[in-house]
């Protein structure tokens, strides 16, 4: 071992920065199931607290939900609790095909690979089916799992400004000789909650002959009128080449994801996508948990519509109140504070308050565009989005920017 | 649509089937165990899967995940740092370390993640990886995502790595890193040697126990323990998805300034849900058994005993080694092939290795070992290979 | 020199500027104050390569020789000079 006090104390001075400037970043432990209400230890210590949760990717309310519970313990009395082997030596179960089928039939696919999370899935789709003689064209703010896997690809990389449709028409005529040219966008952007214009894309990749890839993960199951996702909300259902989505929010929330699309594609994957082939695929009570899912979502829109009541309710007491929100109509609903300080007291205050959510700042969101972002779910119910907005106001009262322009509010906090 | 990729991808394929590559799947219509129900109804005994202590359908493991599941709920929806972490994650940090003799872990969604996200953070471009020629996929993805320089040395060849060492003494650090068994030959890494280099040329060691954690050692603790450097290996990675219950997820142990820069830096930890509830509840449960009784350690190293020397007895050319990997070498390919499927036949469930997963030339077959294998089954198998060897023609 | 940091000013503008009320000049940092991520860097870089006809080695174009306009026009000086 050469683990020297000369190399602990560069490690330590490393977090120490990190400590001093502020980004290190604190888990808070939580005593509950994930649901509207949890129980959070924080600092780590403190007595817990009970608080309403609007920082989780929990959108239909499924995490904790008694249905989903019953179905994975059912999944594990029937298929057993893991698969010690990969997909293609004895890890494959009938569970993971009926699954696959599901997805596909949800989506309106031709075909669908798990992967053991959506992170995987883009970690390994670009480079099992893209050579050098291709380009990726993606915009600039996809998630950073998708960046990961364009950077593990020898094809070209290049991008176009965020939902800018001009400029990734520009790309597609710049690179109109390449042998394939993939478009890499987000459906629903997480940090803005704003949409890819998808009718538009899909446009412009027909009149170019580029492939279209969506990353659906925080869309699948609510967007959309049956909540199929961006793709559903923008007609262009089965014009998707390629979908990556999470059974990991949405979804029950569990873990797992996938590539869904082209039958051809999705069959490259399975032959050649790294984490698909050197690792476990989803284990049985998780898989038995996303069907119960994908089964109870294709006979109601109940949750979505009420995901979708909330959401719209939310946003409009928020602007009544006079916050400034990032524009959408998602259930993830950014209110811009713009400096990074002002970002984290305000989250703290809210969590005096008795609400969880959290401050984004750079580099997560942009240079002077700090933001409180929440994040609705079906789980909520009206009287916990009152109390929530109720903090808000009372805390957007203590700073004095309620009614404030962006200008007023910059003025007053900086940015 | 661009017609003409899908085309291209059409031929792909076809190569791909031609050069008798394409990789089909088998389905199992059962829980994973000793006994599998194949889509045609056959049941047949399992001897391919990573289920070394046999725990992947223990009834106690998955009462535990139930229980666990019926307190904490189905998922997280959440990365840690926002809403994600549950007070069973600590737990199982903690537990982990304890069982593997380190100061703090950090879970990862699997242990293909742990290693996609352990190199980045750590090394820089002035820095050094030291791998051995072998090592497991994961980490030649992990190492393609750091900008460290990278120097292989040959498989568990001493010489080679203190060759790497000298050629890189201008680096910053060194990290030499190796699997702790070779999942595909089943020999275990040289880790006191390799700690004796590190210590002479002031590198630092990681292993990849992935195929070790759980049975490997005397209480099971893995190669370190097996060799006696635990507190001298200075990084671990391992999984819970093959003798720890087989689910999913995996975890980076050691130094506590090591770990808390990971969860500030490594990727798929920030940017990926955990582990979920149930899989955590029951890989605690694996920890909790394999801390008060070594048993199943002892039963399927004696089982892989008396496979290992029953096929030798029965004249097959076997990998040397000291695992519940069991390497039958059959050399050419279509060889390997035929002879897992006769096997199927009768009711044995192995797997042909071929290139390009080994080397060319170097097919076999990897029978796998686990504690729940009755000592009936294992002679079975034996039995099984031995007439299948004799009506081949293949037997020494 | 000035053709060289007008040609890039201009790019860069062109390229990455999301909303007009930011303004950005020669010495705006680039990278390390978010405007271009590392990520999209590369295009400004083959930018360059096709536009002045130059090949630059990855282990020049860092972030950091990349973060300001007057950097890269450096840069670019150098390498059309050594051609």
């Amino acid at each position: 071992m050469a683990y020297s006090d000369k190399i602990r104390a560069i490690y330590d001075n490393q977090i120490q920065t990190m400590v001093d400037g502020g980004i290190l970043k604190i888990e808070r432990y939580i005593h509950s199931v994930q649901d509207a209400e949890i129980d959070v230890e924080f600092p780590p210590g403190a007595p817990l607290k009970r608080v309403i949760n609007i920082c989780s990717n929990n959108y239909l309310g499924l995490s904790s939900h008694p249905a989903v519970v019953k179905a994975a313990h059912e999944g594990l009395d029937a298929r057993g609790y893991g698969m010690s082997s990969v997909r293609f030596i004895c890890g494959t179960q009938d569970i993971h095909k009926i699954l696959e089928e599901k997805v596909t039939e949800f989506l309106g696919t031709e075909d669908t690979i798990l992967f053991p999370s959506c992170m995987d899935a883009n970690a390994g789709v670009f480079e099992a089916i893209l050579t050098e003689e291709d380009v990726m064209i993606s915009d600039r703010l996809v998630h950073a799992s998708l960046i990961d896997g364009i950077r593990l690809c020898k094809a070209m990389t290049d991008s176009f400004k965020h939902s800018d449709m001009k400029h990734l028409e520009k790309k597609l005529i710049l690179h109109a000789d390449k042998r394939v040219k993939l478009v890499i966008t987000d459906g629903v952007y997480s940090m803005d909650g704003d949409t890819a214009k998808l009718d538009e894309m899909v446009a412009l990749c027909e009149k170019y002959d580029a492939m279209l890839l969506v990353d659906e993960s925080h869309a699948s199951g609510f967007i959309g009128k049956t909540g199929r996702g961006t793709h559903e909300k923008y007609g262009v259902m089965g014009k998707i080449d390629l979908i990556t989505t999470t059974f990991g929010k949405g979804l029950g929330g569990a873990s797992g994801g996938c590539v869904s699309g082209r039958k051809e594609l999705v069959e490259l994957c399975r032959q050649k996508a790294r984490p698909y082939l050197f690792s476990n695929t989803i284990a049985p009570p998780v898989v038995a948990g996303v069907i119960s899912v994908l089964d109870t979502l294709s006979k109601t829109t109940e949750r979505r519509d009420k995901l979708e009541i909330n959401a719209n309710w939310w946003r409009q007491g928020l602007l009544d109140a006079g916050f400034i929100l990032q524009p959408g109509d998602t259930p993830i609903v950014p209110v811009m504070l713009f400096d990074a300080k002002l970002s984290q007291d305000f989250a703290a205050d809210l969590f005096a308050e008795g609400v969880y959510a959290i401050g984004f700042f750079f580099p997560v969101v942009p240079n002077g565009k700090a933001r409180i972002r929440t994040q609705i779910s079906a789980a909520h119910d009206r009287h916990h989005l009152e109390t929530a907005l109720a903090a808000f106001i009372k805390v957007g009262k203590k700073y004095d920017i309620l009614g404030k322009t962006k200008n007023e509010v910059i003025e007053m906090y900086g940015h | 649509m661009p017609k003409k990729i899908y085309e291209e991808i059409r031929e792909q394929l076809v190569s791909i089937k031609d050069a008798g590559m394409f990789k089909t799947e088998r389905v199992l219509n059962s829980a994973q165990g000793n006994e599998i129900t194949l889509t045609d109804g056959r049941i047949v005994t399992n001897f391919c899967a990573n289920n070394y202590l046999g725990l992947s359908n223990n009834p106690e493991v998955i009462k535990a995940a139930q229980k666990t599941m019926d307190d904490w709920g189905f998922g997280l929806s959440s990365v840690r740092f926002i809403c994600g972490t549950q007070d069973i994650h600590k737990q199982l940090e903690d537990k982990v370390s304890q069982f593997l003799g380190k100061e703090d872990t950090i879970l990862f969604s699997s242990c293909f993640d742990a290693n996609g996200g352990v190199f980045e953070p750590l090394l820089h471009p002035e820095s050094a990886v030291i791998s051995d020629a072998l090592n497991h996929a994961s980490i030649i993805d992990g190492v393609r995502l750091c900008k460290a320089k990278r120097f292989r040395f040959k498989h568990s060849d001493m010489e080679d790595l203190e060759e790497m060492l000298k050629a890189s003494h201008d680096c910053k650090y060194r990290l030499i890193v190796t699997d702790g068994v070779f999942s595909m030959d089943g020999d275990i890494a040289k880790l006191r040697e390799i700690c004796d280099l590190a210590d002479k040329y002031d590198a630092l060691v990681m292993v990849d126990d992935s195929h070790a954690t759980g049975y490997v050692g005397k209480t099971g603790r893995g190669t370190p323990e097996y060799w006696g450097v635990t507190d001298r290996v200075d990084i671990i990675t391992t999984t819970f998805g093959k003798a720890l219950g087989g689910a999913a997820g995996g975890c980076i142990s050691g130094q506590k300034d090591v770990i808390s820069l990971l969860r500030q830096h490594a990727r798929p930890y920030l940017f990926s849900n955990t582990i979920p509830p149930a899989i955590v509840g029951g890989v605690l449960k694996v920890l909790d058994m394999l801390t008060n009784s070594s048993k199943l350690v002892r039963k399927v190293k004696s089982s892989a005993d008396i496979f290992r020397q029953g096929m030798i007895d029965a004249g097959f050319d076997i990998v040397e080694g000291n695992t519940a990997i069991v390497s039958v070498m059959f050399y050419e390919e279509p060889l390997a092939i035929k002879v897992a499927d006769r096997l199927l036949e009768l009711g044995i469930y192995v797997i042909g290795f071929c290139f390009p997963v080994v080397p060319r030339g170097k097919a076999r077959i990897r029978v796998q070992i686990s504690a729940s294998h009755t000592e009936k089954e294992v002679q079975e198998c034996i039995a099984a290979f031995e007439k299948v060897g004799k009506e081949m023609n293949i037997l020494k | 020199m000035d053709a060289i940091r007008d040609a890039v000013l201009e790019y860069v503008i062109e390229e990455y500027m999301e909303d007009q009320e930011e303004e950005i000049t020669f010495d705006t940092a680039l990278i390390s104050g978010g405007y271009v991520d590392s990520f999209s860097m590369l295009s400004l870089k083959r930018f360059l390569e096709t536009r002045y006809k130059i090949s630059l080695p990855d282990n020049r174009a860092t972030p950091e020789a990349f973060d300001t306009v007057n950097k890269i026009a450096d840069l670019v000086m150098e390498f059309t000079a050594n051609k």
